[in-house]
Protein backbone atom coordinates (compact mmCIF):
# COMPACT_ATOMS: atom_id res chain seq x y z
CA UNK A 1 0.00 0.00 0.00
CA UNK A 2 1.30 3.75 -1.07
CA UNK A 3 0.04 6.73 0.51
CA UNK A 4 0.72 10.01 -2.15
CA UNK A 5 0.20 13.15 -1.67
CA UNK A 6 0.50 16.62 -3.26
CA UNK A 7 1.22 19.92 -2.31
CA UNK A 8 -1.14 21.49 -3.84
CA UNK A 9 -0.45 25.25 -3.57
CA UNK A 10 2.91 24.53 -5.63
CA UNK A 11 1.61 22.67 -8.18
CA UNK A 12 2.00 24.76 -11.80
CA UNK A 13 -0.55 21.97 -13.84
CA UNK A 14 2.29 21.06 -16.02
CA UNK A 15 0.98 17.81 -16.08
CA UNK A 16 4.39 15.70 -16.77
CA UNK A 17 3.45 13.78 -13.88
CA UNK A 18 0.24 12.47 -15.65
CA UNK A 19 2.67 11.51 -18.26
CA UNK A 20 4.90 8.85 -16.44
CA UNK A 21 2.16 7.42 -13.97
CA UNK A 22 2.09 3.39 -15.02
CA UNK A 23 -1.61 2.83 -13.12
CA UNK A 24 -2.99 6.41 -14.99
CA UNK A 25 -4.27 7.56 -12.23
CA UNK A 26 -2.47 10.75 -11.42
CA UNK A 27 -4.41 13.33 -13.41
CA UNK A 28 -5.36 17.50 -13.21
CA UNK A 29 -8.34 18.17 -11.77
CA UNK A 30 -10.83 19.22 -14.12
CA UNK A 31 -13.42 20.94 -11.90
CA UNK A 32 -10.89 22.94 -9.28
CA UNK A 33 -8.17 25.32 -9.38
CA UNK A 34 -5.79 26.32 -6.93
CA UNK A 35 -4.16 29.40 -5.27
CA UNK A 36 -1.93 30.25 -8.19
CA UNK A 37 -5.21 29.56 -10.85
CA UNK A 38 -3.55 26.39 -12.12
CA UNK A 39 -5.86 23.02 -12.53
CA UNK A 40 -3.80 20.84 -9.82
CA UNK A 41 -2.35 17.22 -10.16
CA UNK A 42 -4.56 14.13 -7.66
CA UNK A 43 -4.65 10.84 -8.00
CA UNK A 44 -7.97 9.76 -9.33
CA UNK A 45 -7.52 5.95 -7.35
CA UNK A 46 -5.25 6.02 -4.62
CA UNK A 47 -6.07 2.23 -3.74
CA UNK A 48 -4.02 1.56 -7.25
CA UNK A 49 -0.60 3.45 -6.61
CA UNK A 50 2.22 0.91 -6.32
CA UNK A 51 4.57 4.21 -4.74
CA UNK A 52 6.87 3.73 -7.48
CA UNK A 53 7.06 8.08 -7.20
CA UNK A 54 7.43 8.73 -11.27
CA UNK A 55 5.18 11.12 -10.94
CA UNK A 56 7.30 13.01 -8.33
CA UNK A 57 10.59 12.15 -9.79
CA UNK A 58 9.22 13.99 -13.10
CA UNK A 59 7.91 16.71 -10.98
CA UNK A 60 9.71 20.18 -11.26
CA UNK A 61 8.19 21.65 -8.19
CA UNK A 62 8.53 18.94 -5.33
CA UNK A 63 4.79 18.80 -5.24
CA UNK A 64 4.57 14.87 -4.13
CA UNK A 65 5.37 12.82 -1.37
CA UNK A 66 4.59 9.29 -1.08
CA UNK A 67 4.73 6.54 1.61
CA UNK A 68 4.75 3.04 1.45
CA UNK A 69 3.77 0.93 4.10
CA UNK A 70 7.14 -0.35 5.62
CA UNK A 71 7.71 -4.02 5.36
CA UNK A 72 6.51 -6.81 7.79
CA UNK B 1 4.37 2.00 9.71
CA UNK B 2 4.66 3.99 6.60
CA UNK B 3 8.24 4.92 5.40
CA UNK B 4 8.71 8.13 3.11
CA UNK B 5 10.02 6.67 -0.01
CA UNK B 6 9.87 9.99 -2.11
CA UNK B 7 9.85 13.36 -0.64
CA UNK B 8 11.49 16.64 -1.52
CA UNK B 9 15.26 16.62 -0.38
CA UNK B 10 16.63 18.90 2.31
CA UNK B 11 19.12 21.22 0.62
CA UNK B 12 16.55 21.99 -1.56
CA UNK B 13 14.99 25.15 0.39
CA UNK B 14 10.95 25.32 0.91
CA UNK B 15 9.82 27.65 -1.19
CA UNK B 16 8.00 27.94 -4.20
CA UNK B 17 10.25 27.82 -7.76
CA UNK B 18 9.70 31.23 -10.06
CA UNK B 19 10.00 29.05 -12.65
CA UNK B 20 7.49 28.22 -15.58
CA UNK B 21 4.89 24.94 -15.57
CA UNK B 22 7.01 22.72 -16.83
CA UNK B 23 10.60 24.21 -16.98
CA UNK B 24 13.26 20.95 -16.07
CA UNK B 25 15.37 23.75 -13.72
CA UNK B 26 13.15 22.58 -11.44
CA UNK B 27 14.08 18.77 -11.73
CA UNK B 28 17.67 19.50 -11.91
CA UNK B 29 17.63 21.28 -8.56
CA UNK B 30 16.98 18.81 -6.55
CA UNK B 31 18.63 16.17 -8.37
CA UNK B 32 21.59 18.59 -7.46
CA UNK B 33 19.58 18.76 -3.78
CA UNK B 34 19.59 15.28 -3.16
CA UNK B 35 23.15 14.40 -4.19
CA UNK B 36 24.05 17.35 -1.22
CA UNK B 37 21.29 15.48 1.10
CA UNK B 38 23.03 11.80 0.13
CA UNK B 39 26.73 12.97 0.43
CA UNK B 40 25.81 14.62 3.85
CA UNK B 41 28.21 17.99 2.75
CA UNK B 42 25.33 20.84 2.60
CA UNK B 43 26.90 22.40 5.88
CA UNK B 44 30.57 22.68 3.87
CA UNK B 45 28.68 23.48 0.11
CA UNK B 46 28.99 26.43 -1.62
CA UNK B 47 26.82 27.07 -4.89
CA UNK B 48 27.63 29.60 -7.69
CA UNK B 49 24.84 31.03 -8.93
CA UNK B 50 25.30 31.77 -12.71
CA UNK B 51 23.14 34.47 -15.25
CA UNK B 52 19.67 33.05 -16.96
CA UNK B 53 16.37 32.00 -15.52
CA UNK B 54 18.55 30.13 -12.59
CA UNK B 55 20.32 32.84 -11.12
CA UNK B 56 17.71 32.40 -8.42
CA UNK B 57 19.55 29.41 -7.46
CA UNK B 58 20.85 31.77 -4.72
CA UNK B 59 17.20 31.09 -2.92
CA UNK B 60 16.66 27.52 -3.74
CA UNK B 61 19.29 26.06 -1.87
CA UNK B 62 20.08 25.42 1.77
CA UNK B 63 23.80 26.34 1.44
CA UNK B 64 25.64 29.47 1.02
CA UNK B 65 25.67 30.78 -2.22
CA UNK B 66 27.36 33.08 -4.31
CA UNK B 67 26.27 34.89 -7.29
CA UNK B 68 28.74 35.33 -10.06
CA UNK B 69 28.40 37.63 -13.35
CA UNK B 70 27.35 35.97 -16.60
CA UNK B 71 29.55 33.68 -17.80
CA UNK B 72 32.37 33.54 -14.83
CA UNK B 73 30.96 31.07 -12.08
CA UNK B 74 34.23 28.47 -12.98
CA UNK B 75 36.64 31.58 -11.63
CA UNK B 76 34.29 32.42 -9.13
CA UNK B 77 34.39 28.81 -8.08
CA UNK B 78 38.18 28.43 -8.48
CA UNK B 79 38.80 31.35 -5.95
CA UNK B 80 36.17 30.17 -3.63
CA UNK B 81 37.66 26.28 -3.53
CA UNK B 82 41.49 27.18 -3.81
CA UNK B 83 40.30 29.58 -0.56
CA UNK B 84 38.46 26.96 0.82
CA UNK B 85 39.78 23.72 -0.52
CA UNK B 86 37.47 21.50 2.57
CA UNK B 87 34.61 23.27 1.31
CA UNK B 88 32.27 21.52 -1.61
CA UNK B 89 32.15 24.10 -4.48
CA UNK B 90 29.40 23.81 -7.42
CA UNK B 91 28.45 26.36 -10.20
CA UNK B 92 24.83 25.70 -11.94
CA UNK B 93 24.86 27.59 -15.72
CA UNK B 94 22.83 27.51 -18.76
CA UNK B 95 23.72 27.32 -22.23
CA UNK B 96 24.21 31.03 -22.59
CA UNK B 97 26.33 31.70 -19.65
CA UNK B 98 28.70 28.60 -19.94
CA UNK B 99 28.56 27.80 -23.99
CA UNK B 100 28.52 31.80 -25.12
CA UNK B 101 29.77 34.23 -22.76
CA UNK B 102 31.44 31.86 -20.54
CA UNK B 103 33.20 29.99 -22.80
CA UNK B 104 36.73 30.18 -21.74
CA UNK B 105 35.85 30.38 -17.94
CA UNK B 106 34.26 26.95 -18.77
CA UNK B 107 37.56 25.28 -21.08
CA UNK B 108 40.17 26.82 -18.32
CA UNK B 109 38.90 25.75 -15.18
CA UNK B 110 38.61 22.21 -17.10
CA UNK B 111 42.22 22.74 -18.29
CA UNK B 112 43.92 24.21 -15.24
CA UNK B 113 41.79 20.49 -13.65
CA UNK B 114 40.16 22.41 -10.60
CA UNK B 115 38.58 20.43 -8.10
CA UNK B 116 35.23 21.82 -8.92
CA UNK B 117 31.92 20.65 -9.65
CA UNK B 118 29.62 22.02 -13.17
CA UNK B 119 25.91 21.64 -13.64
CA UNK B 120 25.51 22.68 -17.27
CA UNK B 121 21.65 23.10 -17.84
CA UNK B 122 21.58 22.67 -21.47
CA UNK B 123 18.37 24.21 -23.02
CA UNK B 124 18.95 24.97 -26.32
CA UNK B 125 17.97 28.56 -26.16
CA UNK B 126 18.00 31.96 -23.96
CA UNK B 127 15.72 31.66 -21.30
CA UNK B 128 15.73 34.58 -19.54
CA UNK B 129 16.22 37.34 -21.82
CA UNK B 130 12.80 35.11 -23.88
CA UNK B 131 14.48 33.14 -26.12
CA UNK B 132 16.93 34.10 -28.05
CA UNK B 133 19.92 31.75 -30.10
CA UNK B 134 22.17 29.98 -27.96
CA UNK B 135 25.25 28.94 -28.94
CA UNK B 136 23.86 25.19 -28.78
CA UNK B 137 20.24 25.93 -30.34
CA UNK B 138 20.15 23.27 -33.02
CA UNK B 139 20.25 23.62 -36.55
CA UNK B 140 16.52 24.68 -38.21
CA UNK B 141 15.54 25.27 -34.50
CA UNK B 142 13.03 28.23 -34.54
CA UNK B 143 13.94 31.30 -31.82
CA UNK B 144 13.74 34.92 -31.81
CA UNK B 145 16.47 35.58 -33.03
CA UNK B 146 16.06 32.75 -36.03
CA UNK B 147 12.54 33.20 -37.07
CA UNK B 148 13.00 30.93 -39.83
CA UNK B 149 14.87 28.52 -38.38
CA UNK B 150 18.91 28.13 -37.48
CA UNK B 151 20.45 28.40 -40.37
CA UNK B 152 24.27 27.24 -40.44
CA UNK B 153 25.41 28.99 -43.46
CA UNK B 154 24.79 32.14 -41.33
CA UNK B 155 24.99 31.38 -37.96
CA UNK B 156 27.38 28.51 -37.46
CA UNK B 157 27.04 25.12 -35.82
CA UNK B 158 26.40 24.63 -32.43
CA UNK B 159 29.22 24.20 -29.55
CA UNK B 160 29.09 20.50 -28.06
CA UNK B 161 30.29 20.96 -24.68
CA UNK B 162 31.25 17.57 -23.46
CA UNK B 163 32.96 16.29 -27.06
CA UNK B 164 35.33 20.11 -26.56
CA UNK B 165 36.16 18.96 -23.21
CA UNK B 166 36.48 15.48 -23.66
CA UNK B 167 39.83 16.56 -25.48
CA UNK B 168 40.80 18.90 -22.36
CA UNK B 169 43.59 16.93 -20.55
CA UNK B 170 42.71 18.32 -17.08
CA UNK B 171 39.36 16.71 -17.05
CA UNK B 172 38.29 14.31 -14.97
CA UNK B 173 34.28 13.56 -15.26
CA UNK B 174 32.36 14.62 -18.30
CA UNK B 175 28.91 12.90 -18.65
CA UNK B 176 26.16 14.24 -20.79
CA UNK B 177 22.03 13.26 -19.45
CA UNK B 178 18.60 14.29 -20.04
CA UNK B 179 15.22 14.50 -17.88
CA UNK B 180 13.11 13.50 -20.44
CA UNK B 181 11.75 10.75 -18.98
CA UNK B 182 11.88 8.69 -15.28
CA UNK B 183 14.88 6.50 -16.56
CA UNK B 184 17.12 9.58 -17.87
CA UNK B 185 16.35 11.55 -14.42
CA UNK B 186 17.41 8.44 -12.59
CA UNK B 187 20.68 8.08 -14.75
CA UNK B 188 21.15 12.12 -14.45
CA UNK B 189 20.87 11.47 -10.88
CA UNK B 190 23.62 9.29 -10.94
CA UNK B 191 25.51 11.43 -12.58
CA UNK B 192 25.50 14.06 -10.97
CA UNK B 193 25.75 12.36 -7.44
CA UNK B 194 29.25 11.20 -9.14
CA UNK B 195 30.22 14.52 -9.50
CA UNK B 196 29.89 15.96 -6.66
CA UNK B 197 31.51 12.63 -4.73
CA UNK B 198 34.56 13.50 -7.27
CA UNK B 199 34.95 16.93 -5.88
CA UNK B 200 34.72 15.07 -2.17
CA UNK B 201 37.71 12.84 -2.91
CA UNK B 202 39.34 15.22 -4.77
CA UNK B 203 39.15 13.24 -8.32
CA UNK B 204 39.27 16.66 -9.85
CA UNK B 205 37.14 18.92 -12.58
CA UNK B 206 33.40 17.12 -12.87
CA UNK B 207 30.75 18.42 -15.15
CA UNK B 208 27.36 16.93 -15.91
CA UNK B 209 25.79 18.67 -19.15
CA UNK B 210 21.77 17.93 -18.82
CA UNK B 211 20.10 17.98 -21.48
CA UNK B 212 16.76 20.38 -20.69
CA UNK B 213 13.41 21.95 -22.11
CA UNK B 214 12.55 25.40 -22.17
CA UNK B 215 8.35 25.02 -22.87
CA UNK B 216 7.57 28.56 -22.92
CA UNK B 217 10.31 29.74 -25.07
CA UNK B 218 10.49 26.87 -27.61
CA UNK B 219 6.25 27.23 -27.63
CA UNK B 220 5.50 24.48 -26.38
CA UNK B 221 3.47 22.38 -23.91
CA UNK B 222 6.07 21.16 -20.95
CA UNK B 223 4.95 17.10 -22.44
CA UNK B 224 5.51 18.57 -26.49
CA UNK B 225 8.89 19.51 -24.88
CA UNK B 226 10.30 16.85 -23.05
CA UNK B 227 9.52 14.52 -26.67
CA UNK B 228 11.28 17.52 -28.90
CA UNK B 229 14.33 17.03 -26.50
CA UNK B 230 13.96 13.28 -26.91
CA UNK B 231 13.54 13.43 -31.03
CA UNK B 232 15.90 16.56 -31.46
CA UNK B 233 18.29 16.98 -28.93
CA UNK B 234 19.26 13.49 -27.68
CA UNK B 235 20.39 12.58 -31.27
CA UNK B 236 22.23 15.74 -31.89
CA UNK B 237 23.83 15.69 -28.10
CA UNK B 238 24.46 11.80 -27.77
CA UNK B 239 24.06 11.12 -24.31
CA UNK B 240 27.08 9.05 -21.77
CA UNK B 241 30.14 9.34 -20.38
CA UNK B 242 32.14 11.38 -22.46
CA UNK B 243 35.65 11.04 -19.98
CA UNK B 244 36.01 9.31 -16.57
CA UNK B 245 40.11 9.62 -15.70
CA UNK B 246 39.43 7.41 -12.90
CA UNK B 247 37.71 4.78 -14.65
CA UNK B 248 39.45 5.07 -17.75
CA UNK B 249 42.92 4.42 -16.05
CA UNK B 250 41.01 1.40 -14.49
CA UNK B 251 40.61 -0.07 -17.61
CA UNK B 252 37.02 0.46 -17.52
CA UNK B 253 34.57 1.59 -20.60
CA UNK B 254 34.41 4.94 -21.79
C1 LIG C 1 27.31 40.67 -19.40
C2 LIG C 1 25.89 40.30 -19.73
N1 LIG C 1 25.54 40.11 -21.02
C3 LIG C 1 24.30 39.75 -21.34
C4 LIG C 1 23.35 39.59 -20.36
C5 LIG C 1 21.92 39.21 -20.74
N2 LIG C 1 21.56 37.83 -20.42
C6 LIG C 1 20.92 37.52 -19.29
S1 LIG C 1 20.56 35.88 -19.18
C7 LIG C 1 21.29 35.57 -20.68
C8 LIG C 1 21.33 34.18 -21.28
C9 LIG C 1 20.72 33.12 -20.43
O1 LIG C 1 20.64 31.91 -21.08
P1 LIG C 1 21.07 30.53 -20.44
O2 LIG C 1 22.39 30.64 -19.79
O3 LIG C 1 20.92 29.50 -21.51
O4 LIG C 1 20.04 30.28 -19.24
P2 LIG C 1 18.47 30.00 -19.26
O5 LIG C 1 17.84 31.33 -18.98
O6 LIG C 1 18.09 29.43 -20.60
O7 LIG C 1 18.23 29.04 -18.15
C10 LIG C 1 21.79 36.75 -21.25
C11 LIG C 1 22.45 36.82 -22.55
C12 LIG C 1 23.75 39.80 -19.02
N3 LIG C 1 22.88 39.63 -17.99
N4 LIG C 1 25.02 40.15 -18.73
S1 LIG D 1 11.92 30.83 -19.67
FE1 LIG D 1 12.47 28.70 -20.11
S2 LIG D 1 14.31 28.22 -18.86
FE2 LIG D 1 13.34 30.09 -18.04
S3 LIG D 1 11.96 29.38 -16.37
FE3 LIG D 1 10.71 29.56 -18.27
S4 LIG D 1 10.77 27.50 -19.18
FE4 LIG D 1 12.45 27.62 -17.67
Amino acid sequence: MAKISFREDRCKGCGLCTTVCPKKIVQLSRDRINSKGYHPAECIDESACIGCFSCGTICPDCVITIEREAAK
Amino acid sequence: MANTVFQKPHALCDVPLHYCPGCTHGIIHRLVAEAIDALGIEGRTVGVASVGCSVFTYNYFECDMVQAAHGRAPAVATGLKRAEPNNIIFTYQGDGDLAAIGTAETVHSAARGENITIIFVNNAIYGMTGGQMAPTTLPGQVTQTTPYGRDPQYAGLPVKICEMLSQVDGATYLERVAVDSVAHINQAKRAIEKAFRNQVEGKGFSLVEVLSTCPTNWGKEPAAAMEWLRENMIPYYPLGVYKDKYADEKGGSK
